[in-house]
């Protein structure tokens, strides 16, 4: 819940500024609305005078004067697409390592994939962007106009060309930059996994502009949270990653995300005893929070903002064409593609109700390297967590499902190439043995040539949608014989386990002290008559 | 087991000095601790069982309300009564008595046929044998093994860091629910018992008003009479 106090203070903080720089200024034709939490204006900057050719050029320009921009940038995973994992057993992840369960792999797709990379031409992911020297990308982040689009194939670049003849006018989008908003992260982040709100469940372009049902934190009504209000950035490192998080909250550590940087999490804000009343209910509901993790309860479905996730997809089935020899596009009733020739089978689903795991924010991935078990299905990251561990948290998750190729002989998750305009890509050839063989000759992964289908799950941590207080769960959507965690086991819940033959001998008494009475009444009825005889 | 009351119509063979009379047997307090006991006990059976799972007739969150309420409103009566027990000195209304075994069999077979209860009531013993039995395991072992149980439940946020929390809570949630099994049925015996008296009712009109007809010596009734100690009507 936002603080009235902590609304007020931002709101004078914010406003002040704001009513004097409108006092002074005699607005220009270019000038956009004052931004209110800026001390500059990049409509007088000299730099930015003019237009410009492409991005790269846009960047260097922002360099002349954020002259550490770029190496900040550097620095991050979303530059770096690698993220070094920790523990003992750390992985190497990052999208240049794992497969997912939605396209499969980054490799060998480069300029499609590499359109979500803050850079432009990465165009060869088995080197590092800075091995290959690509230029940093400002106004993915910082473009305030909307007119900023990245082409979905073109490495990074927005289409300079575009077919409708309206070129996107890179001087004025660099003139009107500022900090990063909703829609510029919801660019990549809700459009993951090739279209809105397929990937994660609770990011889609609902977030753009929530309802406080949907986001109380994000909504105008609620606390107009941007991602990077949680998701706060210091030199451009964003906290807050779905690789490592930290699923258990620091009691009691109710810092303004200003001082918070590890992490963006609910305790940042709430503190250790979330619950402020006295009252029994809150107390109690307190009692949760070293088990619980606040979203199991406040999140209590995901894709609830009109958009669709996907939660199937078959690879098995694709390369199937039309009696005319023409790739299928065949959608369900909804208006979703259900069967694509180039990616298989799907389903989608709203309003969806978690899958709950103990997690203790670590997810180990089945990467390209390591041996799976075919017949078991593989899980392609592996929430971990014990209800055991001090750490771990019961917490949501959206669990993704479908199948994908796999090598027969080494029984590894192959990389698959999928786009590109050449004589293997699956989407352009349909050709399965083709597909893999360049995907894995590519990626340098062995490749026996016998592939086959295998069943995979894949966990997406569920943390955005936080619904009002209000729409939180009941206690009884857990406790009760079939609830929410009726799959987690090994410990006693209330309302969920009982205690087996214990509980039989239980009700055998009471019954058995029914029955007992009530043949000793009876007994006293017939036999009284008899002794008055 | 249990009987509330012991039906002095049965006990025959009055000596000569003794009169019959209508004496409050169960004073106010008592009558209130027994009825708010049986009020609370039957809340808290009945949230107990859906809490348990047994049913769902309540909501989850209110049915853990009205428990945990109920539950501390029984500690503290608890509490009360137990110094009142000893204050008063009614506890050794509780201790063991002889004849325990004529009295189960009364109410095995002697009931049955008509015969006489084997126990006389007085204002000093208002309990037979196999009462006191009964009452004693509630208070010394049904009772306490539900509180004590139930306080270290409530109170899991203290002790919830330690690494047997878990296994803690399902030890304590599983002697809780064996105690209130045996709850449930001392209060199913001790309700039918009721009905044993002179009448059906006899023993719970005893319980609400407090009188019964009890055996008094001569010297009895006139050191009522002469002190006022308990309430005797003409």
């Amino acid at each position: 819940m936002p603080r009235p106090g902590l609304l007020i203070l931002a709101f004078c903080l914010l406003a002040a500024p704001a009513l004097a720089t409108q006092a002074a200024e005699t607005p220009s034709p270019d000038a956009p609305t004052p931004r209110l939490d800026s001390t500059a204006d990049h409509t007088k900057f000299k730099e930015l005078k003019g237009d410009f050719k492409n991005g790269p050029e846009v960047t260097r320009a922002c360099l002349e004067c954020h002259t550490e921009a770029a190496a900040q940038l550097k620095a991050t995973t979303h530059w770096s697409w690698t993220f070094h994992g920790g523990g003992e057993d750390a992985q190497t992840l990052g999208k240049r390592h794992v497969i997912n369960s939605f396209c499969g792999s980054a490799l060998s797709n480069e300029p499609r994939c590499t359109s979500c990379h803050i850079g432009y031409d990465w165009t060869d992911l088995r080197q590092s962007p800075d091995q290959q020297g690509v230029a940093v990308d400002c106004l993915v982040c910082h473009d305030t106009t909307g007119a900023y689009v990245k082409h979905p194939e073109l490495a990074g670049h927005p289409d300079y060309a575009p077919a409708s003849g309206s070129p996107p006018d890179l001087g004025h989008i660099a003139r009107h930059v500022g900090a990063s908003g909703r829609a510029n992260c919801g660019a990549c982040h809700f459009h993951g996994g090739g279209g809105d709100g397929v990937k994660h469940g609770d990011l889609d372009s609902s977030l753009i502009d929530p309802g406080p049902s949907l986001d109380i934190h994000m909504a105008k009504e609620g606390g107009d949270f941007t991602c990077a209000t949680c998701h706060n950035p210091r030199g451009h490192q964003v906290p807050g990653s779905r690789y490592q998080t930290q699923a258990a909250g620091e009691p009691a550590d109710p810092l303004p995300s200003r001082q918070y940087q590890s992490h963006a999490r609910c305790e940042s804000c709430h503190g250790g005893a979330p619950h402020p009343d006295l009252s029994l209910t809150h107390i109690k509901l307190n009692g949760h929070v070293d088990r619980v993790a606040c979203q199991t309860c406040h999140i209590p479905t995901f894709a609830r903002g009109g958009v669709a996730t996907k939660t199937w997809w078959d690879w098995s089935t694709a390369g199937r064409l039309g009696p005319d020899g023409k790739p299928l596009k065949i959608k369900d009733d909804h208006g979703h593609f259900s069967y694509l020739s180039t990616k298989g089978d799907f389903r989608y689903a709203e309003d969806v109700v978690p899958t709950y795991r103990w997690f203790d924010g670590t997810l180990r991935y089945s990467l390209a390297d390591e041996t799976i078990d075919p017949a078991a299905g593989v899980e392609i990251n592996h929430v971990r967590g014990d209800r055991r561990d001090a750490h771990s948290r019961i917490w949501p998750f959206k669990v993704m499902r479908g199948r994908q190729p796999y090598d027969k002989v080494h029984n590894t998750l192959l990389v698959n190439h999928v786009f590109g305009d050449d004589d293997s890509a699956l989407w352009t050839n349909f050709d399965w043995p083709k597909a893999l063989a360049a995907g894995t000759t590519y990626a340098g992964q062995p490749y026996s040539g016998q592939f086959g289908f295998v069943d995979t799950t894949m966990a997406w941590p569920i943390t955005h949608m936080v619904a009002p207080a209000d729409d939180a769960l009941q206690c009884a959507q857990c406790h009760a014989r079939d609830g929410r965690l009726a799959e987690l086991s090994g410990f006693y819940m209330p309302g969920r386990d009982g205690f087996g033959w214990i509980d039989f001998l239980g009700y055998a008494a009471l019954v058995g002290a029914l029955l007992g009475v009530a043949v000793h009444a009876a007994l006293r009825i017939i036999w009284k008559g008899r002794a008055r005889r | 087991m249990s009987r509330p009351d012991t039906d002095i119509s049965t006990s025959g063979g009055a000596s000569e000095s003794a009169r019959r009379r209508e004496v409050m047997i169960y004073s106010r307090y008592e009558r209130f601790w027994h009825w708010s006991q049986a009020a609370l006990i039957f809340a808290l059976l009945f949230t107990g069982l859906g809490l348990h799972g047994t049913h769902d007739l309540l909501d989850f969150k209110l049915a853990v309300q009205i428990h945990t309420y109920a539950a501390i409103a029984l500690i503290l009566l608890w509490l009360f009564t137990t110094f009142w027990n000893f204050t008063t000195g009614q506890w050794k209304q509780y201790m063991f008595k002889g004849g325990l075994w004529k009295v189960i069999r009364f109410y095995a077979y002697g009931i049955l046929v008509g015969e006489p209860h084997p126990y006389k009531k007085s204002l000093q013993r208002k309990q037979n044998a196999l009462q006191s039995l009964a009452y004693m395991t509630f208070m010394v072992i049904i009772g306490p093994a539900l509180w004590l149980t139930g306080i270290v439940y409530l109170t899991y946020d203290l002790w919830n860091t330690a690494p047997w929390s878990a296994e803690a809570l399902w030890a304590i949630a599983l002697i809780h629910t064996i105690a209130a099994f045996a709850m449930g049925a001392f209060v199913i015996i001790h309700v039918y018992m009721t009905t044993t008296g002179k009448t059906i009712f006899h023993y719970v009109k005893t319980m609400i008003t407090g009188y019964d007809r009890v055996e008094l010596s001569e010297v009895e009734e006139a050191y009522i009479e002469q002190t006022g100690m308990v309430d005797m009507k003409k």
